[in-house]
């Protein structure tokens, strides 16, 4: 059998490395969308309750155990990690699952410098006052539809669509760039 | 020009699209009269003044939203989700 070979979204793009940020791609292994149908939300969050995840409120996230959440939009959450396959397929009668492990390019955005090269292409208040850790928003990156999200004090993650990995690893280095160049 | 995204907060009106007046809610029934359907396809007021609207939020949480505008002053009157209206 072909011995097949798993390419990164950004592949050879990343890093980026400049004074005062880094952009590294993120794998966030499986990517699993869920949509509850129509009055199916507490069903659905009950299940999730079993995996110790919350049913994120819009522009959150939550950890639970090895598995996180993401809010992704209206009535859409992602579950990052391997949910266990029970409770997948319980799922499966209460919402819309996608298998989106392939679907998005991730990048991590961190250093001193993260919040200033962020808010040149997002136009959102990203000081960790308004949007603290954990915090979510879908959101242009520039013009590119993205989900971006705080995971720590120094740092971002970056979500776009795969097909946008190359023009967003642009977009950010040169923003990025330009920020160092300012000192 | 701002909208609230009930579930995003106030954005810029570039992340929304347009999707014209809020008719296209009311939808007749598969077997109205041909004038219903012609009412709802192309008969639209031109209103100076408070219209309302159907926008969706595309580069954001993917609401469709119902928007009061007025087209003389240009102020955003009211953003609802249509999900909310209709629970």
């Amino acid at each position: 059998m072909a011995s097949l070979i798993e390419t990164p979204p950004c592949g050879d793009l990343l890093p980026v490395i400049v004074t005062g940020a880094q952009l590294v791609e993120l794998r966030p292994g499986p990517v699993l969308s869920i949509a509850p149908f129509h009055g199916q939300a507490a069903a659905v969050a009950a299940i999730l309750a079993e995996a110790g995840l919350d049913w994120p409120a819009p522009g959150t996230s939550g950890v639970g155990g090895s598995l996180a959440c993401l809010w992704a939009g209206r009535g859409t959450a992602f579950v990052l990690g391997p949910l266990p396959e029970p409770l997948a397929a319980r799922l499966a009668g209460h919402a819309a699952l996608t298998d989106q492990s392939d679907a998005w390019a991730a990048m991590q955005l961190r250093g001193p410098a993260a919040e200033a090269v962020l808010a040149r292409l997002v136009s959102l208040d990203l000081r960790i006052a308004a949007f603290p850790e954990g915090a979510v928003a879908r959101a242009p990156l520039n013009h590119m539809a993205a989900l971006v999200r705080r995971s720590g004090a120094d740092r971002f993650d970056l979500w776009v669509f795969r097909s946008m990995a190359q023009t967003a690893v642009h977009e950010l280095k040169a923003a990025m760039t330009s920020v160092a160049a300012r000192g | 020009m701002r909208l609230t995204c009930p579930l995003c907060g106030p954005r810029d009106r570039r992340e929304f699209y347009y999707y014209g007046a809020a008719d296209y809610l009311d939808r007749p029934a598969a077997d109205a009269a041909p004038e219903a359907w012609d009412a709802y396809l192309h008969l639209r007021d031109n209103i100076a003044g408070p219209v309302r609207d159907l926008w969706y939020h595309d580069q954001g949480c993917g609401s469709w939203l119902v928007v009061d505008r007025d087209t003389v002053s240009h102020e955003m009157l009211s953003v609802r989700a249509v999900a909310e209206d209709r629970a």
